[in-house]
């Protein structure tokens, strides 16, 4: 069946309507690779039976002419969403057994759209990480090898789960999320399209919470359409997410293939970083040749405080993460591990709750929002948050979209960087000014590096104008025509 | 700004994690990196620049003050370390 597995989303769902093949046939098809695949440790937790129930649903709903836009394909789910009655970990052992009694909005929009959920993918614990090495059930490895070696290499991170399990064709597709890079750097990693759209595009609702403010859910696939056709379910106004924007969510699949002739594109001079290696930055040229080609009109601009952006965000991230987490206190759920008394109770439950990057991350915030250090770390870091929005902004005023790397280097091995924190943190230098400025970025597959490994390009929009990179995402596709996939190994 | 290891301890106290003694040198010096690196901001000028609050150009939504959802304490309590009867049970608070 594994025809079946190989499918794009677009193709498999054009595949059911025609009825060439039922969702319990193709449901099936992914079961058994997931099983396949348990080296990869890309899912947390399979959930085959009630796969094969909303798939048999599905076939019912087709059969009686009420199909949903979605129905019957296939999907993995980050552990970061809860989904009710279902095990959701955020890839921690402080809810290491939490059942959610309740749906997440962006997943419940999938089921109502009549997607199937194949289980519950692994990632960095709460989300903090880019290697999934932070992940309290192990990382994730990467299907991709370097040609002729067999290192294991991460799938980047957070979202390595979905990354490794859409590059592996576990699933058609899988949702993720992004607060510094994670969904983009793991997608350049893997050779598959990630989306992270604007800030309140999709419901926060149900997502378990790390930094509000830059927190955003969006698509991992296999082309540029099937993230469109993902993001289009996903997406939508909540009254339960005060921050969602109460805006109609277009027919992103239909920018798809649209011409980007007389587009102009930015290409921000402060993305040269010093040691960025040689074939980074020639992909980067070959993608303006490839806008080029398409018709853009490309054009240098100047994003002056972008090398800012990395260290505001360890400020505001951690900030906001230390009041989030404050919830984890092993009282009304969650690991509990008995003290002397209350306070001894809390400490010693977080203590044995929490990771090691994850207590780093709250003793940083902790800090930086401690009396004597508010202002000079979290409001300083807020106001250089304006300048790096400003940048945008100014940038907005003469271009129509930027393109750049997505990450710094192809993936690397699993143990590689887990030493120093600093250095892990800089695989998110050209993606977290995504973030801090609430805009939509997408990470295209555009090609392999020296030694086989894929590269992504990233292209940053204005606020609410996915559908422009979904336009250049779809030209990108097509001139990089990437087909490249991992050797099976697994 | 270099964090002692007297510092770690105020701050492991605040976040409510246990520090063990031996290990607030070593946490000292790895925050004291990262704190080091994060400390390039000071070359920005942020004279007269408001601080940004929120992603979002909106202003916060108002909703009716009423419950909408509630009255299903079997579901609140589900995932509890320690229940009894409709209550959490969590150590002695008061002395």
């Amino acid at each position: 069946m594994s025809a079946l597995t190989s499918l794009t989303l677009k193709a498999a769902l054009d595949g059911l309507t025609a009825k060439a093949f039922s969702s319990v046939e193709i449901t099936q098809a992914h079961v058994e690779a997931v099983e396949a695949a348990r080296a990869l440790n890309a899912f947390v937790l399979e959930t085959p039976e009630k796969a094969i129930e909303m798939a048999k649903a599905s076939d019912a709903r087709r059969a009686s002419g009420s199909a949903g836009p979605l129905d019957g394909a296939p999907l993995g789910i980050k552990d970061l969403f809860c989904t009710k009655g279902v095990r959701s970990t955020a890839g921690s052992k402080i809810i290491g057994d939490f059942k959610p009694t309740y749906e997440s909005t962006v997943t419940a929009n999938l089921w109502r759209d009549g997607a199937v959920m194949l289980g519950k993918l692994n990632m960095d614990e709460f989300a903090m990480g880019s290697s999934n090495e932070t992940s309290a059930w192990g990382p994730v490895v990467n299907p991709w090898r370097t040609r002729g070696g067999n290192a294991q290499l991460t799938p980047g991170g957070s979202s390595g789960g979905s990354a490794s399990a859409v590059a592996a064709e576990l699933c058609l597709g899988a949702t993720a999320t992004d607060t510094g890079g994670s969904i983009r750097q793991p997608a350049a990693f893997t050779g598959t399209v990630g989306v992270k759209p604007t800030y309140g595009r999709c419901s926060r609702w149900g997502v378990v919470a790390f930094a509000s403010s830059l927190d955003q859910a969006g698509p991992m696939a296999r082309s540029v359409e099937d993230a469109a056709i993902l993001l289009t379910s996903m997406a939508g106004h909540d009254p339960k997410d005060s921050t969602s924007l109460d805006v109609e969510t277009p027919d992103f699949a239909s920018f798809v293939g649209k011409s980007v002739k007389g587009l102009r594109i930015g290409v921000p001079k402060e993305y040269r970083v010093d040691d960025m290696p040689a074939e980074i930055d020639a992909l980067w040229e070959q993608g303006i040749a490839w806008l080029k080609d398409a018709g853009c009109e490309i054009v240098e601009v100047s994003l002056p405080h972008t090398k800012y952006a990395l260290p505001a965000y360890y400020i505001v991230a951690p900030a906001e993460a230390s009041s989030n987490l404050a919830r984890y206190d092993g009282m009304r759920y969650g690991l509990r591990s008995e003290g002397a008394n209350l306070t001894d109770t809390y400490e010693k439950s977080r203590a044995a709750g929490f990771g090691a990057e994850v207590r780093r991350r709250i003793m940083i915030g902790t800090y930086v929002l401690s009396a004597g250090y508010y202002d000079a770390y979290y409001l300083k870091a807020l106001k250089v948050r304006r300048r790096i929005a400003d940048d945008f902004d100014r940038a907005f005023e003469t271009v129509d979209a930027l393109l750049t790397p997505t990450a710094p280097s192809a993936a690397f091995s699993l143990g590689d960087r887990s030493d120093d924190p600093v250095a892990m943190y800089l695989n998110d230098i050209f993606t977290v000014t995504v973030n801090l400025a609430g805009l939509p970025g997408m990470s295209v597959p555009a090609g392999l590096d020296a030694t086989g490994l894929p590269l992504g390009l990233q292209l940053i929009g204005r606020a609410l104008d996915e559908g422009t990179l979904f336009s250049l995402g779809g030209a990108l596709e097509k001139a990089a025509d990437f087909r490249a996939k991992p050797q099976k190994w697994w | 700004m270099a964090i002692d290891a007297a510092t770690v301890r105020k701050v492991a106290k605040l976040a409510r994690i246990a520090q063990p003694e031996e290990t607030l040198e070593g946490l000292a010096r790895e925050l004291s990196g990262i704190m080091s690196w994060i400390e390039q901001l000071n070359e920005v000028d942020t004279d007269g620049v408001e601080p940004m609050t929120s992603a979002v150009h909106m202003p916060a939504p108002m909703r009716d003050d009423v419950v909408t959802e509630g009255g299903d304490p079997d579901l609140v309590l589900s995932n509890a370390p320690k229940r009894a009867g409709n209550f959490f049970v969590v150590p002695k608070v008061v002395e």
